[in-house]
């Protein structure tokens, strides 16, 4: 979390005006770079993370030490070649990894912002963004890519700035967030601030931290992000190291214990509050809401090329919420492919190695690239 | 094939916005795209296909021309393209409207069934016909709603649908369809290729 975080960091002097009215300005963006500008600055890519992601898109993540959260996607020789692109990817706002959030320290206090910080939303997560981009001295972006939040904000991003971005791609998303992805963030959110230790949101300055309710709300949003089917088949009713049921609460089955794992790693890298505000942030977003109901009055300015990929899986973005982009896309005439993988990983498909993603992604993008250098749009 | 594509080519003005329906791998549309115009897009109903075409750059929706047309506005594109695709659905007449409303023209392409060589084979052999063009046995086949070149111009009067431009093609050769050769260009042609607007 936001301590002592050695990360590339800018402070954005430019005042921005938030969707819920407050303005806020010097702010720290935290992001990472993969590969080399070129000369024309023509290879940029912006990926945008997903909610509990972060800048650190591809090779080691040092603070988990983990593999970065698209090592699939995007590293040398992936389908987002760092070879050939350059790779920008920016922690958003709300966040905890860097980024103006709510475990940054208040200057003057000492202490966290905590619920004092703002309620921010995807528009306003990319407007910092922007920022980024233009401190970069990007005057157009090759394509902005994105899956779940990302892919939103994708949407979010092409609809405000629609000459800054050749190509867009935003996967397993959806222009709007239903009543079921609300109630589960809300169930999330609900369990975090049931923690006793949340303490209204300023647990740092008692030395706590709501573990417990941050586990949960991991454990319940790691389900929706998985498919039946998947979950039958890795863990079915296998029981975990023992052989037959304790007749307690103990974590008998292997789904249990499994769970219980993502929930403790997750309180270990992700602050609670960042999971409150951002959750909300997905919950606000209804981008055909921003255009008075109608979805395609977001793309009608744009000559910006979209690929929307979907999974037949996901049952969190269905493929029915990604063809509505498709079809407000095509009602206005605009460059659009669209495919809904196979795949019985889930909404997770995005992130996992799912070869005809990984192929049908990377091909697209190289090919286009190609076309669009060779046009010299 | 080349020959279908070299009329379909023939067909379309260059630099016209055109969309293929059933656009398979994406042949025709790359050669479109290299002979007439790069405003082309695909609709393809096989994720397989619909996956080749975007490796190779192709603006490609993965859709069924049965129910995923109504998405595209009227007239939206210069030329719609059918080719080879109108007897694999469930309801053609229905397509074929769907077709006329999202294209100012449309470009249909038809297997003949009239053709004589598959007319021999039902009529000798007894058995449904399975030719070059038509390769599939009974039980596998694909296409629901075979028709023949007189079938389908006999279609387009009875609609007012109208015909800009019919051609009939056996092997590589060429020749126009017109009312007083429709029997004989019905029996000797293996594919037609119809130019409409409603």
């Amino acid at each position: 979390m936001n301590k002592n975080i050695d990360t590339k960091k800018i402070i954005i002097s430019n005042p921005l005006k938030l969707d819920c009215g407050k303005e806020i300005n010097n702010f720290p963006i935290a992001y990472e770079t993969y590969g080399e500008l070129n000369s024309e600055k023509s290879n940029a890519i912006l990926v945008f993370h997903a909610l509990t992601g972060d800048q650190y898109v591809s090779g080691k993540n040092p603070i988990t030490n983990k593999d970065g959260w698209w090592s699939y996607v995007v590293g040398e020789n992936k389908p987002i070649d760092t070879n050939k692109f350059f790779v920008i990817c920016a922690n958003v706002i709300g966040g905890c990894m860097g980024s103006y959030g709510p475990s940054t320290i208040n200057e003057t206090t000492g202490k966290q912002i905590g619920t004092d910080f703002p309620i921010i939303t995807i528009n306003d997560m990319v407007n910092a963004q922007y920022e980024l981009i233009k401190y970069l001295e990007i005057e157009k972006l090759f394509a902005v890519v994105g899956g779940s939040m990302g892919g939103m904000q994708v949407l979010q991003f092409v609809s405000n700035f629609p000459d800054k971005a050749k190509l867009a791609i935003p996967i397993a998303c959806t222009s709007s967030h239903s009543a079921q992805n609300i109630a589960f963030n809300e169930l999330g959110r609900q369990a975090i601030m049931a923690d006793s230790k949340w303490e209204n949101g300023f647990y740092s300055n008692y030395k706590l931290n709501p573990d417990k309710g941050l586990a949960v709300a991991r454990m319940a949003a790691h389900i929706t992000y998985l498919s039946e089917k998947g979950l039958q088949e890795k863990f079915g009713r296998k029981l975990q190291d023992r052989d037959s049921l304790r007749y307690g609460f103990e974590a008998d089955f292997q789904i249990e214990s499994y769970l219980r794992y993502q929930g403790s790693v997750f309180v270990d890298r992700f602050d609670a509050n960042s999971y409150l505000y951002i959750t909300r942030a997905m919950d606000y977003f209804d981008l055909s809401k921003q255009h008075k109901g109608n979805l395609s009055d977001a793309f009608k300015k744009t000559k910006t090329k979209f690929f929307v990929i979907s999974f037949t899986s996901d049952w969190l973005y269905p493929t029915s919420e990604n063809r509505e982009i498709v079809m407000a896309l095509n009602s206005i005439g605009a460059d659009v492919g669209f495919v809904e993988i196979e795949s019985d990983k889930g909404h997770d498909s995005f992130l996992l190695d799912v070869p005809s993603f990984l192929k049908t992604l990377g091909d697209y993008i190289n090919s286009t690239y190609k076309v669009i250098n060779e046009r010299r749009i | 094939m080349k020959e279908e594509f070299n009329i379909i080519s023939n067909l379309i003005e260059e630099n016209t916005r055109v969309l293929d329906v059933g656009c398979g791998n994406g042949d025709l549309m790359k050669f479109l795209q290299e002979n007439k115009t790069k405003d082309i897009r695909g609709l393809e109903i096989s994720k397989e296909k619909v996956q080749n075409c975007l490796s190779k750059g192709l603006t490609v929706i993965e859709g069924n021309a049965e129910s995923d047309l109504k998405q595209f506005p009227k007239s939206s594109f210069d030329y719609v393209i059918l080719s080879q695709t109108l007897q694999a659905f469930l309801n053609p007449e229905l397509v074929i409207n769907e077709l006329l409303k999202v294209g100012k023209k449309v470009i249909v392409t038809i297997p003949n069934f009239g053709y004589w060589r598959v007319r021999l084979q039902l009529l000798f052999k007894g058995t449904m016909p399975v030719t070059e063009n038509l390769p599939h046995e009974w039980y596998n086949t694909p296409n629901l709603h075979m028709c023949t070149i007189k079938d389908f111009y006999n279609f387009c009067s009875s609609k007012n649908i109208k015909i800009f431009k019919s051609i009939a093609l056996k092997k590589s050769r060429i020749s126009e369809i017109n009312k007083s050769n429709l029997n004989y260009k019905n029996l000797d042609s293996h594919l037609g290729i119809f130019l409409i607007e409603n």
